[in-house]
């Protein structure tokens, strides 16, 4: 059963000075190789979940503080963005990731209903700050693979990595 | 003047400099590399300079001479990510992206078995669901073969190969015929989970019981119950005997012990008498004293 294309536009709060805006959500028809179906139900509270993620992980990164991760990472994700967080904090740099479009499909829903797995092409803006000097700031994309588990009320990510695109 | 002239020449010389940096600074790299595997970037240029490497999953920060060769010893990237490299002399900036991949090694199985519990012989009971991740908990997203089996203590092995698609993979398996506990593995080359499922009897089958005076009471007693594979039903299963006579109705829940359920009910001369557990029906008896 082929849906039609969904396209929202998530508004999202920034305490960036730089490029605050929105970024637009695309979700492609999910296109699983698991064995449960994936209810509608299931579907936006994932991609919900995640693109709240993505809020958590802006603030966490721009502000050092991994406290920030809490609500949405759990696992590995979390441990690696917590090192990157105290790299950063010892190294007195910051980032600021300013998500433009996501471009989002899930792939994978475990058959015992414990995992969802999304692919994500994202274009964001990161500008990179050294003793609050700005030393650059980019344009990129991005293809990301999320791995996201349920917890007591919400989907928090597991995996959160960039394939090669 | 002559302050202005000091200041003229010593602005040139600024400029000059800097245009000689513009023009020499760079740095090549490849595109890829490996997660944990050492690494260099060749810089060009003259004087000093410093290197930033970006990214969610790392960030470095290093003073360079330009010119040499920079070299990174293994594990100073091992998270697998996009990455951005920006290389600053004074106002002069160079930047490049590359990406480290995992490793094709896989170290790390993520395998959720369910469930850890369920009756024999039922088809596609047993579901598994794998991810693979390498030595730094990089998935694994490359295509690879898994191999799940499952092994029962009576020997039966069902075993399913798979390719991996974005790191996961999946299978169903039936449960075997036999109670007992039985080995579920994920297996992708040397490296193995195991999770055990608890398989046990299904419903009773073929449910029998006799009876038989035991002084003013009647004794009734199953014969040994087993489901249909022939294993015998769990103790504590729930046994029902009811009897009937003109519209009055006795019902006694009974839980197996050892095998079997016994129990006495009022002997009453042409009374019905019944047997079941769950929704498995046994004989009848008409009781004649």
């Amino acid at each position: 059963m082929l849906k039609s294309i969904l396209i929202f536009c998530l508004a999202f709060n920034t305490v960036s000075s730089f490029g605050a805006g929105q970024a637009s959500v695309r979700v492609e028809p999910a296109n699983l190789h698991g064995s449960r179906p994936l209810q509608e139900q299931t579907e936006t509270a994932v991609i919900r979940d995640y693109m709240q993620s993505w809020e958590s992980f802006r603030a966490a990164l721009e502000q050092n503080s991994a406290l920030l991760l809490d609500q949405d990472f759990v696992g590995t994700a979390k441990e690696k963005l917590t090192d990157t967080i105290q790299q950063q904090a010892l190294l007195g740099v910051s980032t600021h990731y300013m998500d433009r479009e996501h471009d989002l499909q899930i792939v994978f829903y475990s058959p015992e209903g414990l995992s969802i797995e999304i692919v994500d092409k994202v274009q964001y803006d990161m500008q990179f700050l050294d003793k609050k000097r700005v030393i650059t700031t980019q344009r990129m994309s991005a293809r990301y693979i999320v791995i996201l588990t349920p917890s007591e009320v919400r989907w928090r990510v597991r995996v959160f990595q960039t394939v090669p695109e | 003047m002559r302050l202005r002239q000091l200041f003229l020449i010593i602005s040139l010389a600024v400029v000059t400099m800097q245009l000689a940096l513009a023009q020499g600074l760079n740095m090549t790299f490849p595109r890829v590399f490996k997660a944990g595997n050492s690494f260099s970037i060749q810089s060009s240029g003259n004087g000093k300079a410093t290197l930033y490497i970006i990214g969610p999953g790392q960030v470095l920060k290093r003073d360079v001479q330009l010119g040499e060769m920079i070299f990174f010893q293994s594990a100073s990237l091992s998270n697998s990510g996009h990455y951005l490299a920006v290389l600053v002399a004074g106002s002069e900036k160079k930047s490049g992206t590359f990406d480290i991949v995992p490793s094709s090694q896989p170290a790390e199985l993520s395998f959720l078995a369910k469930p850890s519990r369920l009756p024999v012989d039922l088809k596609g009971g047993i579901t598994g669901a794998v991810y693979v991740f390498d030595a730094y908990h990089n998935l694994i997203y490359t295509p690879a073969l898994v191999s799940f089996e499952l092994s029962s203590p009576g020997g039966s092995m069902q075993t399913k190969v798979l390719l991996t698609h974005d790191g996961a993979a999946w299978t169903g398996m039936d449960s075997t015929a036999l109670q007992g506990t039985d080995r579920f593995v994920a297996r992708m080359g040397d490296v193995s989970e195991t999770r055990l499922v608890q398989q046990v009897p299904g419903d009773p089958c073929g449910l029998k019981m006799s009876a038989q005076q035991s002084g003013q009471q009647i004794q009734l007693a199953t014969e040994t119950v087993y489901d249909c594979r022939g294993n015998p039903v769990t103790d504590g299963t729930i046994v029902t005997f009811t009897e009937s006579y003109h519209g009055t109705l006795w019902t006694v829940d009974v839980p197996i012990k050892r095998g079997f359920a016994e129990v006495e009910m009022p002997s009453i001369n042409g009374a019905a008498i019944s047997v079941a557990s769950g929704i498995v029906l046994g004989n009848q008896i008409e009781w004649k004293r």
